[in-house]
This record gives C-alpha cells, sequence and structure tokens, in this order.
C-alpha cells in the first residue's frame, strides 16, 4: 500500500480501494468489427483492484454506460475530489467486494479516456481519427473485452457486471462468449432500445452535428470544440436520466435570485444546474465518443439474429442472471428488464430479479439504496468460485502486484 | 427446524423437479425442497426483504406482486409444481391465481389457514368478532388476510374451477395431523394442504 492509499484510509475511506494506477494492453493483432472495417491494432486502458487467487477464479468485468471510463473506483490522486463512477458498489467490504474479488473495469473501444478511439492517432493517416473511427458496436466490445480477458491470463470470470449500456454488454456476453462466465449481472439495462430512446439519442447527435463548430467531426482540425452541441447532448441525456420526481424535490421551481426576471438568463435551479452539467461535461468528453456510444446503444439488439425472438438468442447462454430495475427509471423502465428476465426464464436459465423502489430515475443504479446494495452484496456473497471457467489460457501479462 | 407442514409438501414433490413458489417469502421452503428433493427452483415474492433473503440464501427469486398475473411470467407447463403456501388468502384474486398456476404446472400445492378451525367459529359464533390467533394474528383492519376460507369454501371452488383434489392434509397450530383431525378436518384443522390439478 503506497503512503497516500494509507493516508486515505486513515482518512476514514478504510472501504475505498485508495489510490489505483490505469495500465494499458496493447493489441496487434486486427479487430474485425460488426460494420465490416477492422482496426488493426488498438489500445485498451483498464484498472484492477483486489487480488487475483491462485486458481485466477474470481476476476468480475465491471462494463461502463455511455460516459463511463475505466476509473470505476478508488481515486487516481490523493487530491482527487472524487472517486471512480462505482466507488459506492465495489471496495473493501462492499458488494463488489474487493477484498474477495479481482475487479477489471476498462474503458472501451471508442472512447475517449485513453483506449483507441477518435482521439487516437490512426497509424494510417497519421492523424487524429476523429469521425473516421469506425462505428463500434456492443458485440465488438465484447469481442475486445475478451481479448483483454485474455492478455490478462483469464480464461473466465466470476461475474461480468454493469447498468445501462454496460447492463447490455454483460447481455451480450452470455450469449457470445456463453462459457466464459459464470455469473451476469444486468442492471438498469433494456434487450434493446425503444424508439423514444433512440429519439433521445437522435436530438443528442443533431445538437452535436449542427453545431457549427463540429466541421463533419474535424473540430480538433479547427482547434476548436462544439461545445454548444455536446452541451446540449449532455443536458437532454440528464433530464432522461433523472425522474420527475427526483427533479422536483432537487430543485423544484427554486429560483436562483429569488424573484422572475421575465428573461432567458439562468433563473430557476434546475437551468443552472443542467448548464453546469452541460458545460463540465465538455471540458471531459470528446463529442465523436458520445456519437459512437449512442450508436452503439442504438444498436443493440441481440435479439435480432433470431427473427427478434429473445428467448432464441438467449438459447445458449450458460450465466446465473441477476436482474435489477428500478421503479422510477423510465429511460431504462423496470418492464425492459421484466422482458429479459421473461425470456431467460422462458429459455429455462437461473435467474433473479429485483425491482429497487426509487425515485433516483435512471441514476440510481449509481446509487447507495440500501436495499439495491443487500440484493447485489447478496448475490456476489453466494457465487461459487469453483464454477468460474477454467480453460488453458496462459497469462501474457503479469497481474502480479495489481492495486 | 423442519415444520411438519413443510414435511408433507416435501413428500408431495417429486425428487429432481422444478418447483415454483409463488409467495415465497425468505425461501426457507424452496432452501428445504432443494436440500432434501434436490429440485430446481423458482420463487416469487413481493417484499423487499424476504427477497434480499431469498437472494442471500443463493435461490433464484423474482420479485413481482402476485396479483399482477403470473401468465405473464412464465410459459404453459414449464414447472412440474408450483407451491401456494399461506397466500392464497391475501390475494386479490385467489381464483385467478389458482387457474393460472395450473396452466404454468402440472399440479399445485396450495396451503392456507381455515376459516372453519373450532376456534375460530368460537370467537366469530360464540363470541362475535373477527378471529384473532396464532394462524391469523392480525386485527381485521390491518391484515393482508382479505380472502379467508375454510375447507370447504376451497373444495368447492376447485370443483367450479374444475380443479381435481388430489390429495389432502390437515394439520393444528403446531402443523402435525392427528385422528381427530382426519375425523372433523373442517372443525379441527387450522391449516389446510392441498395438492391439485386439472380435471382430465
Amino acid at each position: 500500500m503506497s503512503d497516500a492509499s494509507e493516508k486515505l484510509t486513515q482518512s476514514g475511506l478504510s472501504r475505498s480501494v485508495g489510490i489505483v494506477e490505469p495500465k494499458t494492453a496493447r493489441f496487434s493483432e486486427p479487430l474485425a468489427l460488426d460494420c465490416g472495417r477492422s482496426l488493426p491494432s488498438y489500445e485498451l486502458v483498464y484498472e484492477t483492484y483486489g487480488q487475483l487467487n491462485a486458481e485466477r477464479s474470481n476476476a468480475v468485468l465491471i462494463c461502463h454506460a455511455l460516459s463511463g471510463d475505466h476509473h470505476a473506483a478508488g481515486f487516481h490522486a490523493e487530491t482527487d475530489r472524487k472517486p471512480g463512477w462505482w466507488d459506492s458498489a465495489i471496495g473493501p467490504g462492499k458488494p463488489i467486494d474487493t477484498d474477495r474479488f479481482f475487479v477489471v473495469c476498462l474503458n472501451n473501444l471508442g472512447g475517449c479516456k485513453g483506449s483507441t478511439g477518435p482521439l487516437s492517432i490512426d497509424p494510417v493517416s497519421g492523424k487524429p481519427y476523429g469521425p473516421d473511427f469506425p462505428i463500434v458496436t456492443v458485440k465488438d466490445w465484447v469481442h475486445s473485452q475478451y481479448r483483454l480477458m485474455q492478455y490478462l491470463g483469464l480464461s473466465g470470470w466470476a461475474a461480468v457486471i454493469g447498468g445501462s449500456l454496460g447492463g447490455m454488454q454483460v447481455l451480450q456476453w452470455s450469449i457470445t462468449y456463453p462459457d466464459a462466465l459464470a455469473h451476469a449481472i444486468v442492471i438498469a439495462a433494456a434487450p434493446r432500445l425503444s424508439a423514444q430512446n433512440i429519439a433521445f439519442n437522435e436530438v443528442a447527435r443533431q445538437a452535436i452535428i449542427t453545431d457549427p463548430e463540429f466541421y463533419g467531426g474535424r473540430y480538433a482540425e479547427h482547434n476548436t470544440l462544439p461545445r454548444r452541441g455536446l452541451m446540449l447532448a449532455r443536458m437532454l441525456g440528464h433530464i432522461t436520466y433523472l425522474s420527475d420526481d427526483a427533479m422536483r424535490a432537487k430543485f423544484g421551481r427554486e429560483l436562483r435570485s429569488g424573484k422572475v426576471q421575465y428573461g432567458f438568463d439562468v433563473e430557476f435551479q434546475v437551468e443552472s444546474y443542467l448548464r453546469y452539467q452541460g458545460t463540465s461535461f465538455v471540458d471531459r468528453f470528446d463529442a465523436n465518443t458520445y456519437l459512437l456510444m449512442t450508436k452503439a446503444l442504438d444498436y443493440f439488439d441481440p435479439a435480432q439474429a433470431s427473427n427478434d425472438d429473445l428467448v432464441a438468442a438467449l438459447a445458449e447462454v450458460k450465466a446465473h442472471f441477476l436482474v435489477v430495475s428500478f421503479t422510477s427509471d423510465w429511460r431504462f423502465s423496470p418492464e425492459r428488464s421484466r422482458e429479459i428476465v421473461r425470456a431467460l426464464l422462458a429459455s429455462g436459465k437461473q435467474v433473479s430479479y429485483a425491482e429497487i423502489e426509487s425515485n433516483h430515475g435512471h441514476d440510481a443504479f449509481l446509487m447507495t439504496i440500501p436495499y439495491y446494495h443487500r440484493v447485489l452484496a447478496g448475490y456476489m456473497a453466494n457465487i461459487d468460485l469453483a464454477s468460474t471457467p477454467r480453460g488453458a489460457s496462459s497469462p501474457v501479462c503479469s497481474t502480479e502486484g495489481a492495486v | 427446524m423442519i415444520r411438519p407442514d413443510w414435511h408433507i409438501v416435501g413428500q408431495w414433490i417429486t425428487p429432481k423437479s422444478r418447483v415454483l413458489d409463488l409467495g415465497c417469502g425468505d425461501g426457507a421452503l424452496l432452501s428445504h425442497l432443494i436440500e432434501r428433493r434436490q429440485v430446481s427452483a423458482v420463487g416469487l415474492e413481493l417484499d423487499d426483504d424476504k427477497v434480499a433473503s431469498g437472494i442471500e440464501r443463493g435461490l433464484n427469486i423474482i420479485q413481482e406482486d402476485l396479483d399482477s398475473g403470473i401468465s405473464d411470467w412464465f410459459a404453459p407447463m414449464s414447472f412440474d409444481f408450483v407451491i401456494v403456501s399461506q397466500t392464497i388468502q391475501a390475494m386479490r384474486h385467489p381464483e385467478r391465481l389458482l387457474a393460472d398456476m395450473l396452466t404454468i404446472a402440472r399440479e399445485g400445492i396450495v396451503t392456507f389457514p381455515n376459516m372453519g378451525y373450532w376456534r375460530n367459529r368460537v370467537q366469530l359464533g360464540l363470541l362475535g368478532h373477527m378471529p384473532i390467533n396464532r394462524a391469523l394474528p392480525n386485527p381485521w383492519y390491518n391484515t393482508p388476510n382479505i380472502h379467508l376460507c375454510t375447507l370447504s369454501d376451497f373444495e368447492s371452488l376447485c370443483h367450479e374451477l374444475g380443479i381435481q383434489i388430489l390429495d389432502r392434509a390437515v394439520v393444528d397450530s403446531a402443523h402435525r395431523e392427528s385422528t381427530l383431525l382426519r375425523a372433523l378436518p373442517n372443525w379441527f384443522g387450522e391449516h389446510a394442504i392441498y395438492r391439485i390439478q386439472r380435471k382430465a
């Protein structure tokens, strides 16, 4: 343990994984993509928490959502204001217990946090990919995650876990690599997007694409950013991640200055909040990545290849499932999770389903809700590591000393 | 400790069969059946605390309100047995549940508190108030038990719905069987346990 993480422990963050360091895995074998193109080589940036056991049977993969990344837990520096995006659930003694599991989280291909994506240099042109980065799908991500698994010397996961778009990756894992995972935890997800969901994504994309600073995605070459477009896309997204109740509770109709000004400046607190969320997002996220991520969401439809029959699509699945939804989530409503559960039951799979009472909307999946965390912890505690798939794949890199 | 009514239910369940427990509570009965009968089990439960307990036991639990309909969740004949233990009297539509459960499974097992039990009759018929006792502990205004029935009420409903009664056991408050119970079940049975199937 480093000095810094000792200090964090002493400062009351004893349930934190402490200071963590991202690592980079390089792959030189081309990756064929759904869109017909392929990536000749690529890098995946990832973090790990906890220790891999001698049997290599306690690895857990965390799949991130639309704007997530590899930094799921802990801190990069002592001065960090905020921990990783799912620190509430990952750590010693937490539902995804790093005292028991070796947790892996990566930034997906097409991302903007270190893995190969629109900001990376295209080896062919020698310039950043920008809008020329190929469209990647959930299935492409799962293939790349499988390679990361092999790179880490793992032959299978004790569990693959994700919320929202992350949950879709979990579902895809169970279908594409049925022998590589023992448990699948799908949180606040859907078997495919509804027309309404695609519509929200399209408005977000149009906001970005029609921004005069977008330059067909080549904004970097013009030394600018489609700030307004990306900000609008994030503001719209944020509205759909919260519930009516949550917004009422958080902002009501509260005015910033106490009285109405009869103008178009920020007056209501909710406007101020959305603008803040939008502008701060622009500084940490790439517009081309945002476009790619929303497309991956829209295209996800594992039942399509089975004549829209999800039961048939799940026929080869071997993983045991935990499916979780939240009552006030209208972007990925409980009904969409029930579709997954019903299909799993109909194809004779092992599944548990919990519907969590919450007024936090879609964002609830990141929150510390006692019943939610009890279910997650209870399910994780029952995972029998002896049932983790084992193959003969040997380590390509050392995982010794992983934080 | 194993409750005697579980023992009876366990005897009726074929080893290694597929079992669905509707209103499975904390999953104790399912755990018992998995241990004794090696069944493959699924439980339905609405209460958060009980769902979490079932998942903590490592069971497959689906969180759902039984009153919102179960035929949406399960394909016809996807189970060998459906158990409804001490739950039917709390349903809004017990008759719908009975019909639905026998589309999902070959056989149903239903247990409920017998309103015809002599103590209930004394409390209502002689003392003139709604029964409150071990089997029915709640006052009338605050009870989940909104559709109480006697053995004969249940049997006539089965008759109406075209349901055949394959087995019946009645037990007292300690969930034991006795000679008196066998002679006058609707008087001395505190709890009833039925095994039912759809008439051919």
